[in-house]
């Protein structure tokens, strides 16, 4: 590797050629602090924030996009740094609400952490013009708050260059710079998916989701309401980051605790309709195969990449599982099954699930989900929501004991766990449809090709005496590219799973957010899927079909997977949508 | 959200659509070819309204947003289509000490229009412009070949008066 000498606050460093000052001073213990910069992608060095002095520069540079060259030198704390981005960051708040007290982001502000380590004094040294703008509230999960924009380009750098869709940008010049969707639609009259990865990069609170916090207390407090909670699998990997976890930790037994203290009525897990799900699928998928139905059977679990499929691939619904997520599973059981056994009226459960995702709150309002005739999830609030709900009541999460979820709905496998995982659905689904397949019990049920966060993984199994040909992609472009090649007929795929968020749920838009400085330099998709499998190489039963209250399930009331009582309950539909109004 | 797409409805015909196929076709695979398609699209319809626009989208497969910040960047683009009159109001130096600024807020006041907007009718649209070299006859305004000199606030009502 060709290498350069450059000193960086008079220490002399040989570091690779081609890197920028800012991955240099890293390599000498500086951390130069950054607002706009997101690693590959938004490299745009437009928020002044990284500025340092390199000696001979006509002006100070942006470190973020700025290269090392030999026998560079490079200043990035003096004098002349520290008072410009000081007064970066007053201009910026020159134009900002301010209402830091009532702001969701409070506490994990990135603009706020940079105005106290820059010590800046005055909030209004910059007095004048302010723009105002209403709030866009037109979408199911988020609101977008453009006061509190700093116009970083973070979130539509995501939209665009990660998830392929591109809804949100900057409009108009100068002053007037806003972001926003196409003629300032509603983002909910976009082709918007509500994947959150915007939210999950926002350094302010211009971008949240929608809070369902208080209406989760109101069913709690209404002794009329039976409540019963669900947790996906990737909330447990995160959950902890909130409390100040390394990201990464395993909080399910807290979590669980957490929730019986909040008072929900019980506490299951959406794992347990995760193992559903596989059974459902892996018999759907056996019978497209054998059947000559069509293929490849997609994956459904991913309510943003399904409202992806209908808005850009109308034509391959009929690829699409027509299970539906384990989400709506577990709500259309809940207020059926378990309804009829507890002697409940369906209309008296109140069934809110904890999601590592934002597009779930639009999902629970989608047409045909409402097994008993009501909605099968009434609320849906999200992994941060669900901290926000501990904070509030005071509870000590850290000290709190390992508890275990309610049986029955509360039983899962190893299986059902790696959900939250890009390729791990995939993997679930290979340990029950192979099984089934071949009637043979597998020498071991790790399908470890298809594990890790690479966008697109592809692999190829002989079973039962056919090669099954499958393909995993995660994060909306990565999807496009897949779909594109399947389309074209250059690869013939049995089974594709696909996911919204880039390294699956354990990213989701509903995760705890970790500052740019964090995500630029740590892979958090592998650390909280790692929680995952670790999780899953623990669990005495790993596989879906051997969960002892599935096949309770089945036996005493849905007969058998795919039956028909099982599609009326847990089968959906899609429909074919438009990208543009016109 | 107020939503800011013109209120002239939209009279594209087939002609111009297919001009504007034909125009994204001989620029389809060319690096940075949206600039060009935007700059025909509006000789082709006079402005750029969402239809126009998403047809654009929908052919290049390019956001209808990147396309939609491009043409708000540049003042060249419009999304608003010109009057069957065009008004144009001088805001050169002469003429804004000559008060046309409140002229400006006249014109605006009575068509109910903002800068660079078309009545809902097709009938007139308005414009601020620069110096257009008459400041002998400060403050000036222009109505598509018609110019109009040392008018006051109290002739605009009579000048759009003989456009109706």
């Amino acid at each position: 590797m060709e290498t350069v000498n450059v000193k960086i606050n008079g220490i002399s460093l040989n570091v690779p050629k081609g890197i920028t000052i800012l991955e240099a001073a890293r390599l000498a213990h500086i951390e130069i602090p950054t607002l706009c910069f997101l690693k590959e992608i938004n490299e745009i060095g437009a928020c002044r924030i990284c500025v340092v002095e390199v000696k001979g520069a006509r002006s100070l540079v942006a470190s973020c996009v700025y290269p090392v060259a030999d026998g560079m030198e490079v200043i990035t704390d003096s004098p002349k740094v520290l008072a410009s981005r000081r007064q970066t960051l007053e201009l910026i708040l020159s134009d900002h609400d301010r209402k830091c007290l009532s702001c969701v982001r409070s506490g994990n502000c990135e603009l706020l952490k940079l105005c106290h380590d820059l010590k800046v004094e005055n909030e209004t040294a910059y007095e004048g013009e302010r723009n105002h703008y209403e709030l866009d509230n037109s979408s199911k999960h988020m609101v977008r708050d453009n006061n509190k924009c700093i116009l970083c380009r973070r979130c539509s750098a995501v939209c665009d260059h990660v998830q392929g869709i591109g809804v949100i940008g900057a409009n108009e010049r100068g002053f007037t710079t806003n972001i926003a969707c196409a003629f300032d639609l509603g983002l909910g009259e976009t082709s918007c998916v509500s994947c959150g990865q915007c939210i999950a990069v926002c350094p302010t609170g211009a971008l949240y989701e929608k809070d369902s916090t208080e209406e989760v207390f109101n069913a709690i407090h209404n002794t009329d309401k039976h409540v019963v909670v669900q947790t996906a699998p990737a909330v447990r990997a995160a959950l902890g980051e909130a409390f100040g976890l390394p990201i990464g930790t395993n909080v399910e037994g807290k979590m669980v605790a957490a929730l019986r203290r909040l008072g929900f009525d019980k506490v299951f897990d959406t794992d347990f309709a995760a193992d559903l799900t596989i059974m459902e699928e892996a018999t759907e998928f056996i019978d497209r195969v054998q059947n000559g139905g069509v293929l490849p059977l997609i994956t459904s679990c991913s309510p943003g990449w399904i409202k992806y499929c209908e808005h850009y691939y109308p034509d391959m619904l009929d690829n699409l599982s027509s299970c539906k997520s384990p989400q709506q599973m577990f709500g259309a059981i809940t207020k059926t099954y378990y309804a009829e056994k507890m002697g409940l009226n369906p209309e008296d459960i109140v069934m809110v699930s904890v999601m590592p995702c934002t597009a779930k709150k639009y999902e629970i309002d989608r047409d045909d989900q409402n097994a008993a005739g009501v909605p099968d999830v009434d609320i849906s609030i999200t992994t941060r929501e669900l901290a926000r709900m501990i904070d509030r009541v005071g509870l000590n999460f850290l000290s709190l004991p390992d508890e275990d979820f309610d049986d029955p709905l509360g039983r899962s496998t190893g299986a059902s766990v790696i959900f939250g995982a890009t390729g791990g659905v995939m993997e679930a689904a290979l340990r029950t449809a192979v099984e089934t397949l071949s009637g043979e019990e597998l020498p071991s049920p790790d399908f470890t090709e298809v594990r890790g966060t690479e966008g697109i993984k592809k692999a190829t199994y002989h079973v039962a005496g056919m090669d099954v040909n499958v393909a995993v992609a995660s994060g909306l472009n990565n999807a496009k590219v897949l779909l594109d090649e399947i389309k074209s007929g250059k690869s013939q795929y049995h089974l594709v799973e696909i996911m919204g968020c880039p390294g699956g749920c354990v990213n989701g838009g509903g995760q705890p957010q970790q500052p740019a400085s964090v995500r630029n330099n740590t892979d958090i998709r592998a650390l909280r899927a790692k929680a995952l499998y670790d999780l899953d190489a623990s669990m005495p039963i790993r596989k879906s079909h051997e969960n002892p209250s599935i096949k309770k399930l089945y036996d005493e009331f849905l007969e058998k997977p795919g039956s028909h009582k099982a599609h009326d309950l847990l089968h959906t539909s899609y429909v074919k949508r438009a990208i543009n109004p016109f | 959200m107020g939503v800011k797409q013109s209120t002239v409805p939209f009279a594209g015909t087939n002609e111009q659509y297919e001009k504007l196929l034909k125009v994204i076709a001989e620029h389809k695979d060319d690096k940075g070819a949206l600039m060009p398609i935007m700059q025909e699209a509006q000789e082709i319809y006079g402005y750029l309204p969402i239809e126009v626009q998403s047809i654009i989208s929908n052919e290049l497969d390019i956001p209808l947003e990147k396309i939609y910040g491009i043409a708000t960047f540049y003042s060249q683009f419009s999304l608003s289509p010109k009057g069957k009159y065009v008004i144009s109001i001088c805001m050169g130096t002469a003429c804004y000490v000559k008060g046309a600024g409140d002229i400006y807020n006249k014109f605006k006041e009575l068509l109910n229009i903002s800068d660079g907007e078309c009545t809902p009718d097709g009938k007139f649209s308005f414009d601020s412009c620069r110096c257009i070299g008459a400041c002998g006859l400060a403050p000036v305004i222009t109505i598509n070949d018609d110019v109009y000199g040392k008018i006051t606030v109290d002739d605009v009502e009579g000048i759009l008066a003989k456009y109706e």
